[in-house]
Parts: structure tokens; C-alpha cells; sequence
């Protein structure tokens, strides 16, 4: 099992294992896991093995080494990889290869990591169960009748089937951390901004982020300290001073933080009791390291997802009308007769059922004399949700509350109800519509075993203050340890 | 059938490639002519990941030519996505500006076309940045049914000017492109070469007829992309016969027909109706979320607008009372764009014979640059060569011949003039050197002696042709005055 990357460095540095002989272990374990999860769309193992070798001959002749120096890594296939196909599990994307690496991905190898190969998600990144992909869907590997979540569902389940101890995923409405509680595992998505977006193919581009799923929030900030930080390519980039993430989990002494709990949500129809008994242990753990927990609200809850459900699909109208067939990607064959029907039939091949959905809820949302209604109408809201969390945060370091209304979901169980799997994104749109950032981290299990999720918001910029308390939650409890049967 | 009263409405709709290096949202050459698609990047491609960033330099130059036609600049301004599909268009939208473009409300003097002593005020509503597309190239001609595309151009920076319908006549549009194109090259914010589509003009047209005291509007006609301002002049004229003569016989009005999108056939002379796809398009803007609203501060503007300098008439007031050159010269030199006048400024301050400099750029310069496709701020000859040379040439030290010898070295190889001199062989003539010359050639040419003798002074014509074909360097005058001399003291 390849568990850790910190334990992953630790055997390198001390002489146990080899960079290669841990990229094995790891292509062996995704190779042992493929065919039941399904968590990956590619594998190199030619190229993890060369990057491994690379990593193993460097130390040998004394050059300094990356933070992720030999760590093997999954990149969820909406990041851009010159050296390997970047699908977005869309059929539109099959086998094309950017000529380009995502900044992340530059950062990555630059880190000395070694990144075996693209995981599995939800087409183009719309979706709650990883369903949608046009390669086959990916299975929960703590219960393979169940989803592993979505859209990062291969990237979470990689995680947890033992196969990497790192990957990135992507975040619009909740796609990093409803895998993470699903999956059992730790994921957060950063600021707006605090990751580049250079080379993320582009769904709901006012709301994307990057970001890191790991087994624990220190193995998280292990990887933010590689990701994070300005870059001009992206305008959006904040230009802001990137903190050492690492050194945010060295303390569990939470005296002093301010912890609000968003107990009225908890009362909403359709949240399982697992999840309500998850959420007040969680408060119990908290208050025991010293936490002073308060309740607060954010009144404009019950906006955020109809909110995001307009801006996401608005803006993924837009950023995917460039799969037009003309240039790159899908094309439709020769009974395309006039340009037209070229567009139409390269874009109804190319596309799934849930992408032609959203590009249809978008482009309606966009149209004249309907724009005012919708798009213009969510963006006064989405103001107001800003608002609303500025305000929470006058009062609090941090707000406390559920992932996910239940734990995993059985395969097939929504996938013909868009609306039941809108709903999936119940608490995590509000980061995303806010910009700020949010961490899910294992909070227990159901009575069937299932893992479920915590999640913790804190302002704008403060993933270190995340970090610290989910560090912290996580050497006061063991659900982060524990490990599906394989 | 008499005809009716009209009034002529026109607005134009003029594109200008704005002069900058790189494109407006990548690093990528605008560089004309290249090979295709050679000038791109995943930015420009619109490949999946990439991201626009903005090139200041636009904004830059869109600020000075805003302030130039007398509009305001509000102190924020953003993108917005414009979206249809076509294969030029790799993104399937064009970022551009709707609701807040960056200049707002100016205005343009012009000379009244139909009289001399009255100008003309005319609106502008707006002018905003946008990208380029890329080009379509139909290769019907191979036998070919599919077409290429060159994406070079592809996010060039152009700034769309909106003029409000306030011009009347084909000649007032004239007179507004002119002055427009002058200003634009005047303030470096654009080549203006419409033969390479760094101008390009749409011009909106209809007529308001007089039926009895009732005013009839026809139905607007935009016609597209027009590439020439004979061809601007020819297609409005075209446009008032036809929507005349479109109303008698139909009766149409803008209430009935609202507008049309028309092309124009320069080879035929005729506009014509293009598909009317344009009329019901909704192209559904939103704010671009790639990049950032852009906050202008008022001192930014005013700091642009204190370096604009002198207006393009100030500037032929100013050469033609501070060099004595003719009003024409000045309009050649002034319409190089202020870099050609910078470089006439100096070198005529500098040889201190205004009209001999102008002489020179508006024939030796402008042929060379014309030649080597460059621009004057990168010329090989500076502005203190040709000084020097054209001082040369008022010393008598060169001819006007060797001079254009050296000008012509300096251009194609660089380097100082002394090593041109040198390098061309040139020398002083030591006068008892052409003395001997000149006495050689008389005793050879005795008719030549007989001829001035006889009172034809010009006889000695003859002489300076031989001289400098024995020596190149021998200046015609002195010949002609030693040659005189030597046959009156014979
Ligand atoms: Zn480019």
C-alpha cells in the first residue's frame, strides 16, 4: 500500500526504497485496481518509470530534490499534460493531447513528482457520481456498488484504493471535496485564484479551482506548498504571499478559534441522520482542542444552488463552444455536408446527455431578453452570498458543517435525476460562489460502513487556517487512517 | 419623375489594427505576411486550458486615440465574450467590449466637404477593444471543397470606432475616414495600411425621404468590410440610387424591412445582400470571467493626454512657418505619422535647410522605406546622417549625386558615412588635379572652345559628362568654372 507521501519521502531519504521501486508499487497497485474502480482514463507507466529514474539518479549524484521528489501522483484529466491525453472523459477529447503542460503540471515536475497517469471524472466535470465519463464509470473503492462521488471521482478513488498517496482534482461546485467525503479522504479546494487555472480546461471558469486530495490535511498542505502561488498566464491569479502550508499543521491547539456551526442547515429535508451525528461529534472534537464554537448563519443559503446552477452552465456554454470540430477534437465524418450540420453533428457525437444539458440551461440563461432574468439575476445573488459569508467571517475564523447530504450514493441511483444530483451540491456551492476557501476531511461512518465527510470554510487566503484545524481534528481522531478492504 | 427630398443618414463603423508588437491577449507577433498559422499559440488557438492576458500596450494606445477624437475615458472598463460560431473564430466567442467600452462619447471636426469655410461636427459614440478573428481562405480554384484557415491574425488588437449617423454625404464619410486615418498614423496608434486590413470600414446607411412633409425612413443597410475609402465613397453613392430607387418600386421602409447586412462588389461597382443570418443573431455577452475589469485612473489618462503632443494641423501650421516648406509637403510629412515628422524635425533642424530635408525624405526615404518594408523608427539612415550628408551637399563637399550614392550605401549597409565615402571610393578633387583635367579635354573638344568663344556657354556641357566619366568624383561646377575661365584667359 502506497499510503503516505510523507512516508513515501521518508523511505527514499533513508535509503529504503527507490523512487523507481515506489513508482512500481504504485502502477502494480493501479494495475491490481483498474478493472474493479476504474480510477484511471491513462497510465504511463513508461514515463513514470523514466521520471522515477530521473528522480533516483538525481539523488544518487548529490542535486537537490522537489518537494514531491519521487511521490507518485494522479492528475485528474481536465489538467493539460503535453506528455499524455487530456479527455475531460469526453468523447469530444478522445486521444487529444495538448501541446501544452497545465502550470500545475509544470510545478508538479518540477517538484520532482511522479505522476503515473489521468484519473477518471465526470465529463468536462458535470456531475456529482463520475457517471457522466465517456470511459466508463468509476467505483467507490469502499463499496464498489457505490459512487465514488464526482466530478474528481476518479482522482478521490485513486486515492483511496491505495493506488497514489496524492492527486489533484478540480473544484466548481464541490467536485474536490463531495469525492473526498465519499471516498474517505482528505481534499481542499483552495481560493479563487490561489492555484493557477493555466492548462485546467475550463468548465465554469468564474468558479474552478485546483486542488489537492491526500489521505490527511498534512499530506494535503504538502502538496498546496507546490501548487499554490501567483502566476501572470492566469489574470485571475491573485498576486498574494504564499505561506509555508506545512507549518499550519504542526499545532492542535485550537484555544482561541472561533468556530461557527451552520446548525440550520443541518435541519434541511434529505440530510441523512449519519450525516447530523457526524456533524456533532465533529463539534465535540473541536470544543475538546479548544475551539469556541458559535452558531451563525448565512441567509441567502437556500439561493446558492439555483444561484450556481445559472453561472455554472452560463459560463460552460461559452467555454465549450470551442468543440466545434473545426480546429481539434471530434469531428464529425463525411455525412456532414455544410458547415452547419459539421457543427451540430460534431458537437451531438461529442457530447454526453449532461454536457448538452448544461450547455442548453447556459445558453438559454445567456440568450436576449432572458439574460436579465437569469444570469444577470444570479450574479446580483452570488453578491449577496459574498456578502453573507463576509459577514460570518466578522464573527468567525471558521464555519463548520456537512459535505454531502448522505453518504455515498448507489451507482445508477440519480444519474436519470439531474435534480436529485444537483442536490448532491447542497453545501459545497457556497465556497465556490464565494471564492473562499473549504476543506473536507473523514468525520466518522455510517452504519453500513460508508465514510463520511466534514467540511470546514474559512476567509479568502486563509487554506493555512483550514489546514491547521483539520491537522488538528485529524490527531484527535483515526478516520483518516482507516482503510477500505480490499 | 422628379425626385423626392432626401436626406442621406451614414454612420461608419471603423476597425483599426492598433500598433502593437504582440497580440492583445498573448505574446504572439502581429507581424503581417507571415507564413500561415506561424504567429500562434495555445492562447490564440483557443486550445482547451489556455488563458487571455492582456497586453497594456493596447490599452495604452486605445486611451491616445480615444483622447485624440475627443472621448471620454471612464474610469472602468471590462470584457465581455461575443459569441457565434465560424471557423475563424477557434474560441466560438470573440472577447470584446459591450457595456462599458474603454472610450465613450467624442467627437471629430471635419472640413465641410461643400464649404470651405465651415467645419463639421461629428459624433462619436464609442470606440472599444477588440480581437481579431483569424482568415478564411476558400481553395475553390484547386478543385478543393474544403476551406483553410490562417489563424495568424487571430487576437490582434483592433478598436472598433462608432461614429453616431451624422454624416450626410459620401464625401463628409470621406472627409471623416481621412481625417480619422490621419489622426490614428499621426499618434502612432495604428498603420492605417488598408491593403494589409489595418483599417477597415462598415459603413450604415439610409435615406430620410421628404414625401409632402412627411419623412419616410428606408430600411438601414450596413454594408461590411470594406477595404478602400474609394471603394466606401463608390458603395454609398451606390446605396442612396438604390434604396431611392428600392422604395418607388416596393415602397419598403425601416418599419417594415428594419436592417440588412450588405457586402460590397468593388470588380462590379454594386453592393449585395449577404445572408441575413447577421440580422437575428444573438451573439448573448456575458462579462468575460478569464479576465479582470480594468480601472483606469483619471491621472493615467491625463497623463497620457499631456503626451500626446500637437494635433496633426498644428503640426503642418508648425513645419510649414518654421522651415519655409510648401502647405503639400508638410501634408506628405505629417501623414508618415509622427515618427516621419520627428525624423524631419531633426534632420532639418540639424542641416538647417528645411526644404532640402524635405525634399530628401518625401523622395530618398520614403522610396527606401517603401523598398525594404521597414519603418522610420527603425531606418538604417538616423536622422543625424542625412543631416550630415545634406550639409555635405549645401557645402558643396558632395554633389547631389554622390550624395544619394552614400544614401543609398547607408540605407542598404549601415555604418557611418565616412566609411561609406570611403567605401564608394569618394574623395575631394584637388582643384589643379581637375585644372589638368579640364585642359586635357579642351584640347581634345577645339569645337567646344569655338562654341563659348561664339557665346554658347552651354558647349561646356559636353565637357562634364567626359570629366566625370575619367573621374566620378569631379563636381560639375567647378568643371564648368575652370573650363570658362581657361577659355575666356585663352
Ligand atoms: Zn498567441
Amino acid at each position: 500500500m502506497l499510503d503516505s507521501a510523507l512516508e513515501v519521502l521518508r523511505l527514499q531519504a533513508a535509503g529504503e526504497a527507490s523512487a523507481v521501486e515506489i513508482a512500481e508499487r504504485a502502477l502494480d497497485a493501479i494495475e491490481a485496481s483498474q478493472s474493479t474502480h476504474n480510477a484511471y482514463t491513462h497510465v504511463d507507466r513508461d514515463a513514470a518509470l523514466a521520471a522515477a529514474q530521473a528522480v533516483d539518479a538525481k539523488r544518487a549524484s548529490g542535486q537537490p530534490l522537489g518537494a514531491l521528489a519521487g511521490v507518485p501522483i494522479a492528475v485528474k484529466d481536465v489538467l493539460c499534460t503535453s506528455d499524455m491525453p487530456t479527455t475531460c472523459s469526453s468523447e469530444m477529447l478522445r486521444g487529444f493531447r495538448p501541446p501544452y503542460d497545465a502550470t500545475v503540471v509544470e510545478k508538479l515536475r518540477a517538484a520532482d513528482a511522479v505522476i503515473v497517469g489521468k484519473t477518471n471524472m465526470d465529463e468536462f466535470a458535470m456531475g456529482a457520481s463520475t457517471e457522466t465519463s465517456a470511459f466508463g464509470i468509476t467505483k467507490n473503492p469502499w463499496d464498489t456498488s457505490r459512487t465514488p462521488g464526482g466530478s474528481s471521482g476518479g482522482a478521490a478513488a485513486a486515492v483511496a484504493a491505495g493506488t497514489v498517496p496524492l492527486s489533484l482534482g478540480t473544484d466548481t461546485g464541490g467536485s474536490i471535496r463531495q469525492p473526498a467525503a465519499f471516498c474517505g479522504v482528505t481534499g481542499l479546494k483552495p481560493t479563487y485564484g490561489r492555484v493557477s487555472r493555466y492548462g485546467l480546461v475550463a468548465f465554469a471558469s468564474s468558479l474552478d479551482q485546483i486542488g489537492p486530495m491526500a489521505w490527511s490535511a498534512d499530506e494535503c498542505a504538502l502538496l498546496m506548498n507546490v501548487i499554490a502561488g501567483f502566476e501572470p498566464r492566469d489574470s485571475t491569479s491573485l498576486d498574494q504571499a504564499v505561506p509555508d502550508f506545512t507549518l499550519a499543521t504542526e499545532s492542535n491547539d485550537l484555544r482561541g478559534m472561533r468556530i461557527g456551526v451552520l446548525r440550520e442547515s443541518l435541519q434541511a429535508e434529505g440530510i441523512d441522520e449519519s450525516i447530523r451525528t457526524a456533524v456533532a461529534h465533529a463539534i465535540g472534537v473541536f470544543a475538546e482542542l479548544g475551539a469556541e464554537i458559535v452558531d451563525v448563519d448565512l441567509p441567502h443559503r437556500e439561493y446558492w444552488v439555483p444561484t450556481y446552477y445559472v453561472i455554472a452552465p452560463s459560463e460552460a456554454s461559452s467555454n465549450l463552444s470551442r468543440y466545434d470540430g473545426a480546429h481539434y477534437g471530434h469531428r464529425a465524418g463525411e455525412e456532414a455536408k455544410d458547415l452547419v450540420s459539421m457543427y451540430c453533428r460534431s458537437r451531438a457525437e461529442g457530447f454526453g446527455a449532461e454536457v448538452k444539458r448544461r450547455i442548453m440551461i447556459g445558453t438559454y440563461a445567456l440568450s436576449e431578453g432572458y439574460a436579465d432574468e437569469y444570469y444577470n439575476k444570479a450574479l446580483k445573488v452570488r453578491r449577496l452570498i459574498r456578502g453573507d459569508y463576509d459577514a460570518a467571517f466578522s464573527q468567525v475564523d471558521l464555519l463548520l458543517g456537512p459535505v454531502t447530504p448522505t453518504p455515498a450514493f448507489p451507482l445508477g441511483d440519480k444519474i436519470d435525476d439531474p435534480i436529485q444530483m444537483y442536490l448532491c451540491d447542497l453545501f459545497t456551492v457556497g465556497a465556490n460562489l464565494a471564492g473562499v476557501p473549504a476543506i473536507s476531511l473523514p468525520g466518522g461512518f455510517d452504519p453500513a460502513g460508508l465514510p463520511i465527510g466534514i467540511q470546514l470554510q474559512a476567509p479568502t487566503l486563509e487554506e493555512s487556517r483550514l489546514l491547521f484545524a483539520a491537522s488538528a481534528f485529524q490527531s484527535a481522531t483515526d478516520y483518516h487512517t482507516q482503510r477500505p478492504n480490499q | 419623375m422628379s425626385q423626392l427630398p432626401t436626406t442621406t443618414i451614414i454612420g461608419l463603423e471603423v476597425h483599426v489594427q492598433l500598433k502593437t508588437a504582440t497580440k492583445l491577449f498573448c505574446g504572439c507577433s502581429t507581424k503581417f505576411g507571415s507564413p500561415p498559422n506561424t504567429q500562434v499559440c495555445p492562447v490564440c488557438l483557443g486550445l482547451p486550458g489556455a488563458l487571455p492576458v492582456i497586453n497594456e500596450h493596447a490599452i495604452e494606445l486605445a486611451i491616445r486615440a480615444g483622447l485624440a477624437i475627443n472621448c471620454d475615458i471612464p474610469p472602468l472598463t471590462k470584457w465581455d465574450r461575443k459569441q457565434y460560431f465560424y471557423p475563424d473564430l477557434p474560441k466560438g466567442y470573440q472577447i470584446s467590449q459591450f457595456d462599458l467600452p474603454i472610450c465613450a462619447d467624442g467627437c471629430l471636426e471635419i472640413a465641410d466637404p461643400a464649404d470651405d469655410d465651415s467645419t463639421r461636427k461629428i459624433g462619436i459614440t464609442r470606440a472599444h477593444l477588440e480581437e481579431d478573428a483569424g482568415k478564411s481562405m476558400h481553395d475553390e480554384a484547386a478543385g478543393r471543397a474544403d476551406s483553410r484557415i490562417d489563424l495568424n491574425r487571430c487576437g490582434t488588437p483592433l478598436l472598433e470606432i462608432v461614429s453616431e449617423p451624422d454624416l450626410r454625404t459620401a464625401e463628409e464619410a470621406l472627409a471623416y475616414l481621412t481625417k480619422l486615418k490621419e489622426m490614428m498614423t499621426h499618434l502612432g496608434v495604428s498603420d492605417c495600411e488598408m491593403q494589409e486590413g489595418s483599417l477597415r470600414v462598415d459603413a450604415n446607411v439610409n435615406l430620410h425621404i421628404d414625401k409632402h412633409g412627411e419623412r419616410i425612413a428606408t430600411p438601414i443597410v450596413e454594408v461590411k468590410n470594406m477595404n478602400s475609402f474609394r471603394n466606401v465613397v463608390a458603395a454609398l453613392h451606390f446605396e442612396v440610387d438604390r434604396q431611392y430607387a428600392e422604395w418607388e418600386e416596393t415602397g419598403n421602409t425601416i418599419e417594415t424591412h428594419g436592417k440588412r447586412t450588405f457586402g460590397w462588389n468593388d470588380v462590379k461597382g454594386v453592393t449585395y445582400p449577404q445572408r441575413e443570418k447577421e440580422e437575428s443573431a444573438d451573439y448573448r455577452y456575458f462579462p468575460c470571467p478569464d479576465l479582470l475589469p480594468i480601472r483606469i485612473p483619471s491621472e493615467r489618462v491625463e497623463e497620457i493626454r499631456a503626451s500626446l503632443g500637437e494635433t496633426p494641423e498644428e503640426t503642418r501650421e508648425r513645419l510649414q512657418s518654421q522651415y519655409g516648406i510648401k502647405a503639400y509637403d508638410a501634408d506628405v510629412i505629417v501623414s508618415q505619422g509622427r515618427g516621419m515628422v520627428q525624423y524631419y524635425d531633426a534632420v532639418a533642424m540639424a542641416c538647417g535647410d528645411g526644404k532640402r530635408a524635405s525634399s530628401w525624405i518625401q523622395q530618398d526615404v520614403m522610396r527606401s522605406l517603401k523598398e525594404q518594408g521597414g519603418d522610420i523608427e527603425s531606418f538604417g539612415v538616423t536622422a543625424e546622417q542625412l543631416a550630415q550628408l545634406l550639409s555635405k551637399v549645401s557645402s558643396g563637399e558632395l554633389t547631389n549625386d554622390r550624395a544619394r550614392d552614400v544614401f543609398k550605401h547607408l540605407s542598404e549597409n549601415g555604418g557611418g558615412i565616412d566609411e561609406a565615402i570611403k567605401a564608394l571610393g569618394i574623395e575631394a578633387v584637388d582643384d589643379s588635379e581637375m585644372e589638368t583635367l579640364v585642359k586635357e579635354l579642351l584640347a581634345a573638344n577645339p569645337k567646344v572652345v569655338d562654341d563659348v568663344k561664339n557665346g554658347n556657354q552651354k558647349a561646356v556641357g559636353s565637357l562634364i559628362g567626359q570629366a566625370r566619366s575619367k573621374n566620378p568624383n569631379a563636381n560639375p561646377q567647378i568643371i564648368r568654372e575652370i573650363a570658362l575661365r581657361l577659355i575666356e584667359n585663352a
